[in-house]
């Protein structure tokens, strides 16, 4: 067996695969939360929350509907995101006057409630949700296993954060948005419906966190705290990569899967800290982030 | 007295803070004769975590979320250091109260870096990091934690084993604790961070080293939280993991938003609220998280002022 740095490649390459797909789920929800944090400067603690609800209803739709992965991946986004429009337009409304500290406590609650009430239900441990038919099996490459699966959950992410990016860089749609984030009151008086628009932005990024859920049920099991600790640990990674930058959040999120990924070979101990380590490094020479300006 | 040096205002302060003083003293000297004394004594080392948690973000506008690191790593370094090398309670409670001091010094360095929203995350986000690191260290016993810790004779003469004993020691504690916020709150040092709470930029055209002042605020609030989470060690003979939890750092939020952020007696309201709700629905499973959450939904949308910022409302008086 062929070894590099004395690590069988087999088991380098797995883990960097894993990487590769906490990767894509860090890149889904701090894009979400930058998304968010740019319009409504809230920081959307319940995004964990919503993750896993995406999960649920990908699980309760091919329970109790028989409706499968595919129909999960249209569905699930749509109906936490309008859940997600219900709490912007009854609660988050009300705080846009005040601290954005205060959005941050809302957020925290509503997020203990959800998972709360999950794990009344369902305990703590998980619901299986199998892999659809379609990608199951995999490819020999060679030098690795590569599970169809995972490379589809790789490619559909980075096809998701693309598009994420070209449309708010390069659309009028996008420019709108920016330009709202940047002065909301004059864009108002251009005669666009700001208001809707942040609703709409909020339903977005929770549908995205929905769409994470949604991958990552057939991986790790579908579980009421599945999203309690990677919020966190997604905080950590908006830190590090500053939330002014649509595409710094997308290779932020990739390039610490990465090296989440290598650590587990290397040096597992430190597998869990290497993304909190990584960001104290960043805070002292660069506080503002990676891609972030200081303001 | 100093009275009368003060200015006006704040001598018409002065009578209702000594009531509300007064009242919160006879509450924890007769409430043992009405509760459990080991409940008070959690009411106790919980008040004080909260005033500490308060005195950043009611008085320097900081919002901690990750201040359970100092309360367990006290609580950890005073239960090794009273069962494994045998300390006496006093040393064992400076040795927690010192450990979470560092602990503050070395974050609060890299969290002081940021402002507001961001603060909040790296404060988090550095708890989390210690939260695994204690999961995997040998010295806290990982899921297990450190059991059956002595209490020990205070000072070598006082056997904290019996509990009317450890009771006065915690509330002497307690007490000292309180008023050095106190008295932290109302000197000049304070009134400089209230001015950073209020414009920060404003401070900093005065004159005022800014990050100085909220390092110092941050380092003294992780102290006394220190300070709490040692004490509470001794209570329960027992350091355990969910005492650095992030749902920790979120219970001392809530507590403090119950009561009033910003208030001087609100934290201390808060913890017996918050304690006592937990008491009365252990047995419900997870519907303490759920209540924990909805308080904090109905806080933030309607209640913003707190138990104590409503009533020091009515009577228009700070409390």
């Amino acid at each position: 067996m062929t070894e590099i740095f004395g690590v069988p490649t087999q088991a380098l390459f797995g883990q960097l695969l894993i990487g590769l797909i906490n990767g894509s789920f860090y890149a889904l929800l701090s894009l979400g939360l930058a998304v968010i944090f740019g319009l409504l400067n809230i920081i959307n603690f319940t995004h964990g929350a919503q993750y896993m609800m995406g999960a649920f209803v990908a699980w309760f739709l091919l329970n109790k509907a028989g409706m499968g992965y595919w129909w999960a991946l249209a569905v699930a986004p749509i109906a936490v995101g309008a859940f997600g429009v219900i709490i912007e337009r009854t609660m988050l409304k009300q705080l846009y006057k005040l601290d954005h500290l205060y959005g941050l406590l809302l957020t925290f609650g509503l997020a203990l409630i959800i998972q709360g009430l999950f794990r009344n239900e369902y305990g703590s441990s998980g619901l299986p949700y199998s892999i659809p038919s379609q990608l199951q099996g995999g490819q020999n490459l060679g030098f690795m296993f590569l599970p169809n699966y995972r490379a589809w959950v790789i490619v559909f992410s980075l096809a998701v954060c693309l598009s994420t990016w070209f449309v708010i860089e390069k659309t009028k749609l996008g420019s709108y948005l920016r330009a709202a984030t940047e002065n909301p009151e004059l864009v108002r008086a251009f005669g666009i419906n700001v208001p809707r628009m942040i609703t709409l932005t909020y339903g977005f990024g929770v549908g995205l966190a929905a769409l994470a859920g949604v991958m990552a049920a057939p991986i790790y099991s579908v579980n009421p705290l599945m999203g309690a600790d990677l919020i966190i640990v997604v905080f950590a990674v908006v830190v590090i990569g500053g939330m002014g930058s649509i595409m710094g959040s997308i290779v932020t999120g990739f390039g610490l899967g990465i090296i989440e990924g290598l650590t587990k070979v290397f040096y597992p101990e430190a597998s869990n800290t290497v993304i909190f380590i990584i960001m104290a490094i960043v805070l002292m020479f660069r506080p503002a982030g990676l891609f972030g300006t200081p303001r | 007295m100093a009275a009368a040096v003060l200015p006006a205002q704040r001598r018409a302060e002065i009578g209702p803070q000594r009531l509300a003083f007064a009242v919160m003293l006879a509450f924890f000297v007769l409430g043992p004769l009405a509760m459990y004394p080991v409940f008070l004594m959690k009411v106790m080392c919980f008040a004080l975590f909260a005033c500490a948690f308060n005195l950043l973000i009611g008085f320097v506008g900081l919002l901690s979320f990750g201040h359970a690191m100092f309360l367990g790593t006290a609580g950890y370094v005073c239960a090794y250091t009273a069962k494994v090398w045998g300390l006496t309670p006093e040393l064992a409670i400076l040795a927690g109260t010192a450990a979470a001091g560092v602990l503050g010094i070395v974050t609060g360095l890299l969290a002081i870096r940021r402002q507001g929203i961001y603060f909040a995350m790296i404060t988090l986000a550095l708890a989390q990091m210690i939260y695994f690191f204690y999961l995997q260290t040998p010295f806290t016993g990982g899921e297990d934690g450190i059991q059956a810790v002595p209490r020990g004779k205070l000072f070598g003469l006082i056997d904290l084993s019996n509990v009317w004993a450890m009771y006065a020691t915690v509330l002497a504690i307690f007490l000292g604790g309180f008023l050095l916020i106190y008295r932290t709150i109302h000197s000049p040092f304070g009134q400089v961070l209230k001015a950073i709470r209020e414009n920060e930029a404003r401070a900093t055209s005065l004159g005022y080293d800014v990050d100085r002042y909220k390092l110092a605020a941050y380092v003294l609030s992780a102290t006394l939280s220190g300070l709490a989470g040692a004490t509470n060690a001794l209570v329960f003979q027992l350091a355990a993991l969910n005492n650095v939890h992030w749902g920790m750092s979120g219970e001392v939020v809530l507590m403090t938003l119950v009561g009033g952020l910003g208030t001087i007696y609100g934290p201390v309201v808060g913890a017996l609220v918050v304690l006592a709700m937990e008491n009365y629905l252990a047995t419900l499973g997870f519907w303490v998280t759920i209540a924990q959450g909805a308080i904090f939904v109905v806080c933030v949308l309607a209640f913003r002022r707190g138990i104590i910022g409503e009533l020091a409302r009515l009577i228009r008086k700070p409390l």
